[in-house]
């Protein structure tokens, strides 16, 4: 395929040819282009469908607010619907397919849907499908979730990463055009830290569109030799294919900046997008200006565009829509694309000026006063018809049509923390109002200059003023007064449209507005103007324009639809950076971990912890098997546990223990050094937050522990009461739960087991180290180490503590000396079970709803001292007579199930939430009992031993008959933990 | 946002962790506070549109509390003390 | 002496090394570390002792590099001193020894991770883990940050292709596989 409508120039490498398909079909571009300059030159005007419509449309623009040349990009898992063909870099080999169309381009049959617009008018769906409401889900979601959309996802995992990225600068300048190319020169020689961000491949914006010269040379020698300073300029950042895509608070940019998205696949451990955080102290928005369209009937046939978009086409990419092209134009600019195109030898059927003092050309024809009323092409334009300024019509023969209404500032980000803009008559457009986001200055044509010369001037004074320094002398070049008078439809039309993302008409509005939608946000949900993935940026003013006239009001009064980021359309994949999959979250690992993975441990994620779940043996089928022998074998003789994952606080200073007297309900002025306390912890309403055990190892030190769940919290919560409550007290508080790695050794030959690990200078027998005896000890010959007689298992128990680096080998010690007593390491599931054999709370029953009264803790709530919750604790409204208590319960039957979160009810009676009774927080199998258990809340349960209930499961479907019995399983005398 | 550390300079909000009004560190007089005092305490809580101080916790910094004065509508940030002393100020003690 | 054998953090018996480019990622399990926070009232006393012992008192992001030991604040009137793990693994006994109750002590050794990042691509690859203007952060900077979800400490060293991140241990297979993946994809 010859590139039949490519010209001479333009900065694209002739001397590369890139293949690519466009639905199938095999065309050659060169390095520079991007999809749609490649199309174009390919002589391929459309390039998509249009949404609701299926109309035939081709490229708008030459820019990121495109709203009809999307396409699906590369195919398999890297498919990705609606980018923009204006935009997307060409790469050799590149894949693109056309949307919104079935079976093809050329011939949709869904186009059927334009013979209908006159039901498919502003409103549709509010209107259509409100009945019968059963055909929603079955029949009209399916329809039109099959009808609507643009573009079709893979289904498949995105294979690319994604990464986010902090940066920091004095300067943010967005946009590379003339004014951020001359701001960033200003701030750059002045040894200021500046970032020059544009969205373009390709640094200076409108200048790599125009043909003037700049310094009498050609613009792009300028932009070229800037760039290269720029670049050697070790204070200055250029990130180009970055898109700022939103103003946030206090000078942080979001920013996504394209690595790979030009290539066909991203090289090796790089990532496909980049997104940045950028905090800045100033911000100098430099981004341009987008042409406006004019609407007048049938204005969307491929090969009609702005103006401008087509000067970029021929100028930057050597590449015209068509051999012969008319301009319609109420502005100078529109006749500057018509001379650029004339000088590149494309023939100019017309340039038809709205105005009646259109300047004159000796190059071709201009009409004044005329207007283009209505255009003729099926798939394609190839006549425009004129209204002349006698009345008169007139056909037009041409591929193109190139349409300029004049230019709208960028004034998106200096929206984004509400500010409005404000209307400028001059320009008859809105410029960055002057509630800028703080720390924001706006230059060039985002600010309503729109000369070359006045916005390279004006970016080079902007910098200056914001940094208090020279700025640098600008370049000489066209400094064209200019006039922008508003024109934005013509009269009489209908089927014009405005915004061609959404297929909104003139008509819609008009419907709209006769509807009774008459605030600028109702239309806008209503017609569905200027959403979709360009929000407008080429759509919203005609709208304005059209709702102004109907309610007679000025624009300004209308006012905008709010602006949000982003800027333009951001992939979700990028939002979420390395966090995917198993990099959702830090891992944290134990310090038995390698050892527990080398055993076939099998585990389980408790928070960001990963532990040993179950260890399972040969000849195991089940989890069960595991979980039983694990619990029968600690119970007979010797189990170990890593229970590392607990909390561990450090709670120093000589008021420690006035410290811990206000953080737990329970006294722990009086405990004697050596000695560890159970502790429970409230919240200021009384409701139990966290419990843990509290070892003092001096008079002005204790080592708290807090559950795994709640370590984070509870250490935050106790930095809160510290700073905040008690600031005078002499307590300091850091964290050592990774510090020590913490085995449980529980069972009754435990004390047998240690007192091979324990140097022989500690006396670890039951008078020399009792029950919750605590303190510094060595091991293995003289490691330090410290040891706790503590359980949770019920046994005689003890948990031994050692610098996590030894802790892989303490727990290979353990098992080595253990052998003699047949030592059995055990999970969380046996851990669990134990625990709930002993009737322990946890977790399921600290759930957020239970007091101390309920968790049979009433009497520890210290009457004698202050504590966080004392006071709430005692409100009537948690004392009252049945309240619920913790209670066991077990099967009747001792074969049936016991699940937890089935509710207790009376043995007979109705089952209703009214006969509620109580609830099961816990349910395990008990190898010891060899039936299930469970521990719930039941209503005045203390007094309820021994009475038969039925628990009730509706969810599972379950009703069994339940004995209520002491929540402690085994050894209720507590002989065991004493032996 | 931005906060401005008294001690560390401006720092990102996302390091901070938010518990809302500073009224949290008036806890009522254990001695001689009513229970509708600690009922206000535990419960109540102004949520203005402007103005407002509040409690950010600098988790992942030097673990201050901080007392922020900051603008609910603009999110503009006029002031930021250290907790402990806003706390003694008050006459908070042990 | 006993007869453990410590595994570092990554669960080797030898510290990791990794290199992409110029840029080099060394495991270092040669640190002890332990927190000293000043008593109140003893203040000065505090100080006194710290600056005999690191030679000078680091204010708020700051650190003293200085050997063999050194240390950096972390908070309010609280420093993290650290020494070579070899010669003062019982660091934090030496420490309360000296500063008696003027601080409290606690070991903080086997609490973290160390990881050194050194090397020409050390600014692109912070750039990626976390938000430290690591352009404008000079040698005898300390700042805590998140990288990836973790509290970590970057110091920064002399000379200055050089950060020390300390990470919490358990999470050190995280910590490592983030910064791995950020000098892959920076360099």
């Amino acid at each position: 395929m010859t590139q039949s409508n490519r010209l001479s120039g333009g900065q694209i490498d002739r001397n590369t040819t890139l293949k690519f398909t466009f639905d199938g079909k095999t065309y050659d571009g060169h390095p520079g282009d991007t999809l749609a300059s490649a199309l174009l030159a390919n002589n391929v005007r459309l390039m998509g469908r249009s949404f609701k419509y299926h109309r035939p449309r081709g490229p708008l623009t030459a820019g990121s607010e495109e709203p009809n040349a999307i396409v699906e990009l590369r195919s398999g898992d890297r498919q990705e619907p609606n980018t923009r063909a204006t935009t997307a870099e060409l790469y050799d080999g590149l894949v693109a397919k056309s949307q919104n169309r079935w079976p093809s381009l050329a011939f949709d049959a869904m186009a059927i849907n334009d013979r209908f617009s006159n039901f498919l008018t502003a409103g549709f769906y509010y209107k259509t499908f409100m009945w019968p409401a059963a055909f929603w889900e079955k029949v009209y979601e399916p329809i039109i979730r099959k009808a609507a959309g643009l573009g079709s996802l893979s289904m498949q995992a995105d294979p690319d990463a994604y990464d986010k990225g902090f940066r920091h600068c004095e300067l943010l300048i967005v946009g590379a055009g003339p004014a951020g190319l001359m701001a960033a020169l200003t701030a750059g020689r002045a040894g200021r830290d500046v970032i020059l961000a544009d969205e373009d491949f390709a640094m200076g914006g409108q200048l790599n569109s125009e043909t003037f010269a700049l310094n009498d040379a050609p613009a792009l020698d300028w932009t070229t030799a800037t760039v290269a300073e720029l670049s050697s300029l070790p204070n200055v950042r250029l990130m180009p294919r970055t898109t700022v895509i939103g103003a946030f608070d206090h000078g942080i940019y979001g920013a996504v900046e394209r690595i790979s998205d030009h290539l066909e696949t991203p090289p090796e451990g790089k990532p496909r997008q980049i997104l940045w955080r950028i905090y800045t102290q100033k911000t100098l928005l430099c981004a341009g200006a987008t042409e406006r369209s004019i609407a007048f009937e049938n204005n969307d046939r491929p090969g009609i565009m702005l103006a401008s978009a087509i000067r970029t086409y021929a100028n930057r990419w050597a590449a015209t829509p068509a051999q012969r092209v008319t301009i319609f134009t109420n502005n100078d600019d529109g006749h500057r694309t018509a001379a650029d195109l004339h000088a590149k030898h494309v023939n100019i059927a017309a340039v038809v000026d709205t105005r009646a003092d259109a300047p004159f050309s000796s190059d071709y024809e201009v009409i004044k006063g005329a207007q283009v009323v209505d255009t003729k092409g099926r798939l394609g334009l190839t006549f425009a018809e004129l209204r002349l300024a006698n009345g008169e019509s007139r056909t037009v023969e041409c591929g193109a049509l190139g349409v300029s209404g004049g230019w709208n500032p960028n004034v998106h980000l200096t929206c984004h923390q509400r500010g409005r803009p404000t209307w400028n008559e001059d320009l008859a457009a809105f410029v960055p109002g002057a509630d800028l986001p703080p720390g924001m200055t706006v230059a060039g044509a985002a600010d309503g200059t729109f000369s070359t010369h006045g916005a390279l001037t004006s970016g080079a004074n902007a910098a200056a003023r914001i940094l208090d320094i020279k700025p640098s002398d600008a370049p000489t070049t066209e400094d064209a007064a200019v006039r922008q008078t508003p024109f934005w439809f013509v009269e009489g039309c209908s089927r014009a449209w405005l915004d061609q993302q959404n297929d909104v008409t003139v008509k819609d509005v008009k419907l709209s507005h006769q509807e009774g939608f008459r605030s600028v946000e109702h239309l806008k949900r209503y017609t569905t103007l200027g959403m979709a993935t360009d929000q407008g940026k080429t759509s919203n003013m005609g709208g304005l324009a059209i709702m102004a006239e109907l309610v007679g009001k000025s624009i300004p009064e209308v006012g905008t639809t709010i602006f949000r980021p982003p800027y333009t359309p951001t992939a979700i994949g990028v939002l979420g950076g390395r966090m995917r999959g198993m990099d959702f979250h830090p891992t944290r690992l134990t310090p038995s971990h390698f050892w527990a993975k080398e055993r076939g441990a099998v585990f389980v994620e408790v928070g960001n912890w990963l532990r040993a779940q179950w260890f399972p043996i040969a000849g195991e089928t089940n989890w069960r098997a595991s979980v039983d022998r694990e619990v029968r074998a600690t119970r007979n003789s010797v189990g170990v546990c890593d229970c590392t994952t607990l909390g561990k606080i450090d709670v120093q200073g000589t008021d420690a223990a006035l410290f811990l007297n206000k953080v737990y309900c329970n006294g722990f002025a009086k405990l004697a050094v050596g000695k560890t306390r159970y502790g429970l912890m409230l919240r200021e309403d009384g409701i139990a937050m966290d419990d843990g055990t509290a070892g003092r190892l001096a008079e002005d030190h204790f080592v708290v522990t807090t559950t795994t769940a709640n370590a984070g919290k509870v250490y935050q919560h106790m930095e809160f009461v510290r700073q905040c409550l008690m600031p005078d007290a002499d307590v300091q508080l850091i964290s050592t739960t990774e510090a020590w790695a913490q085995y449980a050794v529980a069972g009754p030959n435990s004390r047998k087991l240690l007192q091979k690990i324990v140097d022989p200078a500690f006396d670890i027998s039951n008078d020399g180290f009792p029950f919750m005896a605590c303190g510094n000890i060595t091991v293995c010959g003289g490691l330090r180490a410290r040891l706790f007689r503590i359980s949770f298992s019920g046994e005689l128990a003890f948990e031994i503590a050692v610098p996590s680096r030894y802790g892989d080998a303490l727990i290979r010690k353990l098992m080595a000396q253990g052998e003699e007593f047949d030592v059995t390491p055990y999970g969380t599931e046996a851990l669990g079970v134990m625990r709930i054999e002993k009737g322990h709370a946890a977790g399921n029953e600290l759930n957020g709803t239970t007091t101390a009264l309920n968790l049979g803790m009433g009497r520890m709530v210290s009457k004698a001292k202050d504590s966080i919750g004392s006071k709430l604790s005692e409100r009537a409204g948690l004392n009252e007579d049945g309240a619920l208590a913790q209670v066991g319960i077990k099967p009747v039957n001792a074969a049936d199930k016991i699940t937890a979160g089935g509710h207790l009810m009376a043995a007979t009676g109705p089952v209703d939430a009214k006969h509620d009774q109580g609830y099961v927080t816990s349910a395990a199998f008990s190898p010891s009992l060899d039936h299930m258990i469970g521990l719930g809340f039941l209503k005045d349960g203390g007094s309820r031993l021994g009475e038969t209930m039925r628990l009730v499961s509706p969810v599972t479907d379950l009703t069994v008959e339940v004995e209520i019995v002491s929540a402690h399983f085994v050894d209720p005398e507590g002989e065991r933990v004493r032996a | 946002m931005i906060i401005n550390h008294p001690l560390l300079g401006p720092r990102d909000s996302a390091e901070f962790i938010y518990m809302g009004d500073a009224g949290l560190i008036n806890r009522p007089d254990p001695e001689t506070a009513s229970g509708e005092e600690w009922y206000a305490y535990a419960y109540l809580r102004d949520n203005p549109a402007g103005e407002h101080r509040e409690l950010w916790w600098h988790e992942g910094g030097d673990r201050s509390w901080l007392v922020v004065t900051r603008n609910t509508v603009t999110h503009e940030i006029s002031k930021v003390e250290i907790a402990r002393d806003v706390a003694r100020a008050q006459g908070r003690s042990k | 002496m006993h007869d453990l054998i410590a595994i570092t953090a990554l669960g080797g018996s030898a510290p990791r090394v990794d290199r992409v480019a110029d840029t080099t990622l060394t495991e270092n399990p040669g640190i002890a570390l332990a927190s000293v926070a000043a008593r109140m009232d003893q203040e000065t006393t505090c100080r006194k002792h710290l600056k005999a012992v690191i030679g000078a008192v680091p204010g708020p992001g700051k650190v003293q590099l200085h050997d063999p030991e050194a240390g950096f604040w972390m908070g309010p009137d609280q420093w993290m001193v650290g020494a070579p793990f070899d010669t003062h693994e019982d660091l934090a006994a030496q420490l309360k020894a000296r500063f008696g109750e003027s601080a409290s002590v606690t070991e903080q050794t086997d609490a973290w991770v160390c990881f050194d990042l050194r090397g020409d691509g050390m600014e692109a690859v912070m750039e990626l883990l976390c938000n430290v203007n690591i352009r404008a952060m000079q040698t005898g900077d300390a700042q805590r940050t998140s990288i990836h979800h973790l509290g970590c400490f970057v110091l920064r060293r002399d000379p200055s292709d050089w950060v020390r991140i300390l990470g919490p241990r358990a999470s050190a297979g995280s910590l490592h596989h983030a910064i791995l993946t950020a000098m892959k994809s920076a360099l």
